[in-house]
């Protein structure tokens, strides 16, 4: 028997059987769909973190005071000793470097922000102004802190305190008092909302010298480095690295790390749920699978006569077990095709009620759906072709 | 062209051992018309299964045609029945899902005959044994007569050399039975060898030959 009528024969007989191939092909659907739209929604979750993240900027490496690892520790550490500061100074040295395109020190603090009559406890940055192109930020009104201002008086609002503060809009070049000194608004930011957890509406930039001196420290919180490429991001790690374990008298007190790193921490872990979801769905593809074997198996019973005849008439085993297995796979394809479908119908809904969301399946998750049912529809057909090849001729044609 | 020699078919029925088979020899020769009666449970079944490959004896030695067939893998004696084996059943044993043209392509498509010629042959059947206007019916809208007549067009579409039916007639009324006979009759004229296992001592008495059975034995062999 050719392939070809092999495959006609048995469309035939699933096709005949309405009802019975309908329910089966709607398991497997329904199956492949719930691992399709799981996908979807994982790597839609991982979409939007490595997007948000991407938001903050790009080539990010940060300077963090201390080391983050304990291992081997810093040899002061036996004498009661702090890290070394991470000092303006370190910064100045890091932005000379060749690797570094930008770099902006950041201290962070609260203060009291007042004016006419109004007052408000509000988080500010000391930095300088390459902050501003590092951190992918953009002014609504005036201008961001100038270069080489760090002693001038200025600040920066985020938009939700410039609508606060100055409900008429006019921010611009207004006195303001923060703590104990006066600055002048140079400008605004733009609205950004909440990126990391991290609402940039409702912070004040100020020049870096003047928060230190607000917040009474020579230590920054941290450096924000923007290196030159992508592919300049290692290089200027260690060349960051380097430098500040030279201008630290040959000790390790800093931590580096860089934006690529936290990403693929990200990345990593949402891939991994992205596959649990996906595992999880694919038990349905099994219990799917133990439906078409028994299905199979009932048709082995119900068709004995059948299975009889074909042998009578000169059918090999081999024809026997292929027309049953042909029968299984039809039956999984439909179920796999219907399902993606079903499946991508569900993601687009899911866009649809939340767009920030990307919930596109990945095309490796559609797949493997797909190949999942294929495969567990072959395998359980294994058993149930097997018995019906393995009749005798003499009992199936009486349907025994 | 078939030989038998010391055929034993053994069946087990609870502890009790019943020798459906006991010892048979039968020489048939191409072209005969044969009917082998006798009551229930004579084995007379048994043998024309054993004839058709579809069983196989636990003793004794099987030629036909010249080779012999008794050792065959199951593989081979698929080939043989599918080449040299016509049946013909009491309850026809037609596939529901497929129509008329399609129960007699099968052997074909089992062959792997190209579509094209298949065509052309299942035409030809259906024209000679009067089915042109019910090649599109499917069995339940089909008479028991034009079912047999399927039957028969399926069995020897693959021109073989021996046709083997088991009462044949037995689901059919009369005139009907004497009909689809006269068809297979027709047949035997044209050269195949005809077998018919029947109860019915009517249409036994037509064959040319006539094998009586009992208890697994043949007691008469009469031409």
């Amino acid at each position: 028997m050719t392939l070809r009528d092999t495959l006609a024969l048995s469309f035939r007989t699933v096709a005949s059987y309405r009802t019975r191939s309908l329910l089966i092909v709607l398991a497997m659907a329904l199956g492949v769909a719930a691992v399709v739209v799981l996908t979807a929604l994982g790597d839609g979750a991982r979409r939007y973190v490595v997007g948000q993240f991407s938001s903050l900027g790009s080539n990010l490496i940060f300077v963090l005071p201390g080391r983050a690892e304990t291992s081997g520790g810093f040899p002061g550490a036996a004498l009661g000793q702090t890290p070394r500061d991470l000092t303006l100074e370190d910064a100045r040295f890091i932005g000379r470097l060749p690797q570094v395109r930008r770099m902006a020190p950041l201290n962070v603090g609260e203060a009291e922000l007042t004016y006419g009559g109004r007052l408000r406890e509000v988080t500010v940055l000391g930095s300088t102004a390459e902050l501003l192109p590092i951190r992918n930020m953009r002014l609504s009104q005036g201008s961001f802190l100038a270069s080489g201002s760090e002693r001038s008086a200025q600040i920066v609002l985020g938009s939700t305190l410039a609508r606060e503060f100055f409900p008429d809009g006019e921010a611009v070049g207004r006195r303001v008092r923060l703590g104990d000194n006066r600055f002048r608004v140079s400008g605004v930011l733009a609205p950004q909302g909440e990126a990391m957890g991290f609402n940039s509406d409702e912070i004040a930039i100020i020049p870096v010298d003047y928060a230190q001196e607000m917040f009474n420290t020579n230590s920054l919180f941290r450096i924000l480095i923007e290196a030159r490429s992508r592919s300049g991001i290692e290089p200027a790690k260690a060349a960051i690295s380097h430098l500040l374990k030279q201008r630290h008298e040959g000790e390790e007190d800093v931590t580096v790390i860089t934006q690529d790193a936290i990403l693929a921490t990200f990345d990593r872990i949402l891939r991994a749920l992205t596959l649990g979801v996906a595992g999880i769905a694919a038990i349905s593809l099994a219990v799917a699978g133990i439906l078409v074997m028994n299905v199979m198996l009932v048709a082995v019973a119900q068709r004995t006569a059948e299975i009889g005849l074909l042998k009578a008439l000169g059918a090999p085993a081999a024809d026997i077990r292929r027309l049953f297995f042909a029968e299984a796979l039809w039956l999984s394809l439909a179920g796999g095709a219907i399902g993606y479908v079903l499946g991508n119908a569900g993601a687009w809904a899911i866009r649809l009620a939340y767009p920030q969301l990307p919930a596109w399946p990945p095309a490796w998750a559609s797949a493997a759906g797909i190949a999942t049912a294929v495969a567990t529809g072959i395998i359980a057909s294994l058993l149930p072709a097997a018995r019906a090849a393995r009749l005798d001729p003499v009992l199936a044609l009486s349907g025994k | 062209m078939i030989r038998l020699s010391a055929i034993t078919r053994l069946f087990r029925m609870g502890d009790q051992e019943v020798r459906a088979l006991n010892g048979i020899d039968l020489d048939i020769a191409s072209g005969e018309y044969v009917s082998i009666m006798g009551p229930s449970g004579s084995g007379k079944s048994t043998l024309l299964n054993v004839i058709g490959l579809l069983d196989r004896p636990d003793s004794g030695r099987y030629e036909l045609d010249g080779t012999d067939v008794t050792d065959l893998s199951e593989t081979e004696r698929a080939r043989v029945r599918r080449e040299k084996i016509g049946f013909v059943f009491q309850s026809f044993h037609l596939v529901p899902r497929l129509t008329a043209a399609e129960n007699i392509e099968l052997p074909l498509m089992l062959e792997g005959v190209d579509p094209a010629e298949r065509k052309a042959r299942v035409d030809a059947a259906l024209d000679a044994f009067d089915l042109g206007d019910r090649a599109r019916h499917r069995p339940p809208e089909l008479s028991g007569g034009q079912r047999q007549r399927v039957a028969i067009a399926r069995a020897t579409i693959l021109r073989p050399t021996a046709l083997l039916a088991d009462e044949p007639t037995g689901n059919l009324d009369h005139r009907i039975g004497a009909e689809v006979m006269a068809l297979l009759e027709g047949l035997h004229h044209a050269g195949t060898t005809l077998i018919v296992v029947t109860h019915d001592r009517e249409l036994g008495a037509r064959a040319h030959r006539h094998i009586a059975m009992r208890d697994g034995e043949i007691v008469a062999d009469e031409k």
